[in-house]
């Protein structure tokens, strides 16, 4: 059909957003708004001896200033974090206490201390300013190599030496046994850098308590707001769960940033209950880069071991990942079970062991980030294969065909079991598209004009749909990883689907409505998705993981299944014929070899009159179902991208990316192109561009779009997207998720060809033009002193 | 405070702001026009762009007192029964994702349009991403934001 499955539908959604029309949280406004303004903390370690806030509370339009010692003591909860790792001597975290707003200490520049109610956003910000935090200033730790010196400051006092796990997966002595009798050893260093998520709409809040009836609604930027709802009523104790709505409307954008309940949003309700106003507050830029969980930041070294054949033996990784001052949210599931778990890659490897520490220091706390720890392991898998061709004078790609796993299902040494793939094919496909064939000769044509002229390649797989809720629970996560949906036919006809996904630019409202059109052939027009409001959709796990289509998807597909049962329930009552003659065709219900049929307004208006149903059916045409998967889907492809490096200035010009993917079934290829375009521009970002950099003293130095070098326009060639899909076994609709692979497949891919063309792997991300033209500099002084 | 007067999508206003009101804020608070964003305080996203008097500017480096007399175009303003051919460009081309650049982007890409082809010039893609320096997009990694200017410049 022509709207169904694999169409390059348009998407519906399109029209409110390019005529100004998108309703954003910012964009709400209550009746008689009160905006909130927090104090911060401008030291990234201090004590807190003292808040005079009496010269604020007198400005005009003050309502309110409030503090932590005043939160905690409306019993407030401390913020949480929701997969418990057990570190390898079975003991558990050593979690430090987190509250919204600071009572003793402050541990990050951009801390809580204080918040500020007025009658507009300006007067807030200006009474702010006017409170007077009194601190006593302590030694920082910022940087992720000096968290566990001896003698590095304590960020929190129940995590000795900032260690918050020392974790491991995979046989130590078995991945020994593999490096000691292999023909070679690949050795490797890398710094995962750290970086701001920056979705284009700064998060906000409009949190609005009405007395009469005891009830809370909260509109908030979130990628999952019944997470939001269910943390903030049982853990943070502000509202209980069935007298507090939150409703997440246009989101601008997440990226994992907005999965985590923060702590404005926590004062925020807290504040509208103890003023009797509805509070807003929303984020400047600057905030953002401050407060916004930020993603990556781990160093690692590694050993990968090969057989005189060039197989690999085996492959031993040693991690600090640097969570932050605080533990967020999901923050101790990214280095471990996202990270640990995808380090056999795509290649068939008998022995794995990874040990893992997370630290804290003085800076934004850390979490997940598009990939998040799928790209820091693809990053090391990945340089560390490139770089062991090159020791072996291998071509890159012969090396990864002599290791690739061939035969499905496939037991990694790391838990994860793939389920299908076609990794031969992913590279093949690539190499003809990026014609590798005529790379020696444009490489040659580059030298003749001065240009170094580098290829790499990146072969990555990822998994998303973490899943399923028995197996993530038993390896400490503290929620099940479903997803619910109802479809419901209205009398007339007409389909809403309520779904526990959430879309923030994902293009649900078009993509899942194809799902249903094709499954019912129905006009994509008769049918409306609904998501964000915890009013309306009864739960849901929301939308990060890329697990909107594996997971959100496949719940819709189940409740459909029961809908069409019911439907072909009553058509074959009302048409007196044989249920299993009962087929949807062209916006109708038809009985086979016969000319009868019903519209879906009959179909309806008979669900809903029940006036002549089947005996003992109930009134009415509504399902819902709550689908938990049986696997992970492995999404995996190959990225290949060519540069060309100017010498002299160190600038490198990216002159081909392209990507053949592995997404299994493709609902909407315009959607899922267009997310394989932004997640390669923000793994070209994390490459080339980006990194969130502190000062010794834990100051954020990059806090701003004038610092923080986000990808333009001119920064990005276009892609070459291909497709080579193997339909997923582990859902009904054979879907693998799309949003992350871009950004996870990318860095690698770049880095490998930037080393390609300087004749060097001692370069870090990213690779800036200062940076590469040190390293030319540096291969330039070693060639020299041979 | 200061009393100031501006057409506004074609319709004639006046309002008191304080003098420190940013054109932006005038926009969105005052006027409640909340399809203009805002995506930074440095003047470096264009979330905020609209058109002044014909041309593109941000509305955050501007004083609301400052646009006094000028005569303003917003992304409410563009479609005129139809939808103008930029943002049906951005429709056809999946030229935005969650939208939330997409207003700065429009009024962009209508001013560069404009621009080049009055002053004959070529808008080719290199010219269409080097335009776009001074806005940011985080979700579609430009190609279809790029495609889009390009194909509504050939229609415009």
């Amino acid at each position: 059909m022509a709207d169904g499955i694999g169409a390059r539908v348009k998407r519906k959604e399109d029209k409110r957003f390019i005529t100004g029309a998108g309703k954003y949280t910012d964009d709400v406004r209550s009746e008689n708004q009160a905006f909130a303004a927090f104090v911060r903390s401008p030291h990234a370690h201090a004590t807190v001896t003292a808040i005079d806030d009496e010269a604020a509370k007198a400005m005009p339009g003050v309502i309110a200033v409030l503090n932590g010692a005043e939160l905690t003591g409306d019993g407030i909860g401390n913020l949480i974090c929701g997969w418990a790792i057990t570190s390898k001597d079975g003991s558990g975290m050593n979690m430090g206490a987190w509250s919204a707003l600071a009572t003793d200490k402050v541990r990050y520049v951009g801390d809580a201390v204080a918040v500020v109610i007025a009658d507009s956003a300006e007067a807030a910000r200006d009474a702010a300013d006017a409170v007077d935090v009194t601190y006593d200033a302590l030694p920082a730790v910022a940087a992720t190599a000096q968290a566990l010196d001896a003698g590095a400051p304590q960020v929190h006092e129940n995590a000795p030496g900032n260690l918050i796990y020392d974790w491991e997966l995979g046989e130590e002595a078995a991945t020994d046994a593999g490096l000691a009798a292999a023909d070679h050893v690949t050795s490797i260093e890398l710094t995962n850098n750290r970086l701001s998520p920056n979705p284009m709409e700064p998060r906000s809040a409009v949190a609005t308590y009405d007395a009469a009836e005891e009830h809370y609604t909260l509109y908030t930027t979130s990628q999952n707001p019944h997470v939001a709802r269910l943390v903030l009523s049982a853990f943070y104790q502000v509202a209980p769960e069935h007298k507090l709505r939150v409703i997440a409307p246009d989101v601008g954008g997440g990226f994992g940033s907005k999965i985590y309940i923060y702590p404005e949003e926590i004062v925020c309700l807290w504040a509208s209950m103890k003023t009797k106003r509805s509070v807003k507050w929303t984020s400047s830029r600057s905030e953002a880069f401050l407060t916004d969980a930020h993603g990556r930041d781990h160093i690692t070294t590694a050993q990968m071991g090969f057989d005189s054949q060039g197989k690999i033996t085996a492959f031993k990784v040693d991690t600090i990942a640097n969570l932050g001052a605080y533990m967020s949210l999901f923050s101790s599931a990214v280095p471990t079970y996202l990270y640990a778990t995808l380090l056999a890659g795509q290649y068939d490897m008998p022995a794995i062991h990874c040990n893992v520490r997370a630290v804290y220091t003085n800076t934004t706390p850390v979490d997940a980030y598009r990939g998040a720890g799928r790209p820091e392991a693809c990053y090391l898998i990945e340089r560390i294969v490139e770089k062991a061709a090159r020791e072996l004078n291998m071509d890159p790609a012969e090396l990864r065909r002599r290791n690739f796993i061939e035969t499905f299902p496939h037991q990694t040494p790391v838990i994860m079991n793939y389920d299908c793939g076609d990794f031969h094919g992913h590279l093949e496909k690539a190499i003809a598209a990026a014609d590798v064939a005529g790379f020696a000769a444009r490489k040659a044509e580059a030298a003749a004009r001065g240009k170094l002229r580098g290829l790499g390649y990146s072969t990555y797989i990822e998994a998303c749909g973490i899943a399923p809720s028995q197996a993530v629970g038993s390896l400490g996560s503290g929620v099940g990883l479903w997803e619910s949906a109802e479809v419901r036919v209205n009398p007339v006809g007409t389909i809403e689907v309520l779904t526990g996904s959430h879309s923030h630019g994902q293009g649900h409202e078009t993509s899942f409505a194809q799902v249903v059109a094709e499954r019912f052939d129905l006009p994509i027009e008769n049918i409306q998705i609904v998501h964000g409001d915890t009013d309306k959709v009864q739960f849901g796990m929301g939308t990060y993981g890329s697990r909107s289509g594996p997971v959100g998807l496949s719940a819709i597909f189940k409740a459909c299944d029961k809908v069409e049962l019911k439907v072909k329930r009553i058509a074959a009552h009302l048409l007196e014929a044989n249920e299993e003659d009962v087929y949807c065709e062209g916006g109708e219900v038809k009985i086979r070899g016969t000319n009868k049929s019903l519209g879906w307004h009959e179909i309806g208006l008979a669900a809903y009159t029940a006036h002549n149903l089947p005996d003992g059916m109930e009134p009415g045409l509504k399902e819902g179902a709550f689908y938990d998967p049986i696997n992970f889907s492995f999404p995996a492809g190959c990225h290949i991208a060519e540069v060309e490096i100017d010498p002299e200035t160190g600038v490198v010009e990216i002159v081909k990316f392209t990507a053949a993917d592995d997404f299994g079934t493709l609902i909407n290829p315009l959607i899922v192109e267009g997310q394989v375009h932004g997640g390669i521009a923000q793994g070209v970002g994390q490459a080339l561009l980006e990194q969130a950099v502190y000062d010794e003293n834990g100051q954020l130095l990059t806090g701003s779009y004038m610092d923080y070098s986000m990808p333009r326009a001119d920064n990005l060639p276009s892609f070459d997207i291909a497709h080579n899909s193997v339909p997923s076994p582990s859902n009904p609709l054979g879907v693998k998720g799309c949003g992350e692979a871009g950004a996870i497949g990318s860095p690698p891919a770049l880095m490998n060809a930037i080393t390609d063309a300087i004749g060097t792997e001692d370069i870090a991300m990213p690779a800036t033009p200062a940076v590469v033209w040190r390293a030319i500099q540096s291969t330039h002084t070693a060639q020299a002193a041979e | 405070m200061a009393n100031i007067s501006m057409t506004v999508n074609g319709v004639s206003t006046t309002r008191d702001v304080a003098d420190h009101t940013l054109l932006v804020e005038f926009l969105r608070e005052n006027l409640r026009l909340t399809g203009t964003h805002v995506g930074c305080d440095t003047s470096q996203c264009g979330a905020c762009t609209i058109h002044l008097d014909g041309k593109a500017i941000k509305a955050c480096t501007m004083l609301a007192v400052e646009a006094d007399g000028a005569e303003i175009t917003t992304v409410e303003g563009l479609a005129n029964g139809a939808l103008h051919p930029m943002q049906q460009a951005f429709n056809d081309n999946h030229g935005l994702q969650c939208g939330f650049c997409t207003p700065g982007m429009i009024m962009a890409g209508i001013d560069m349009v404009n621009r080049y082809k009055a002053s004959g010039q070529r808008l080719d893609e290199a010219a269409i991403r080097h335009e776009l320096e001074g806005n940011i997009c985080r979700c579609t990694g430009y190609h279809n934001i790029v495609k889009s200017i390009a194909d509504a410049s050939a229609k415009m």
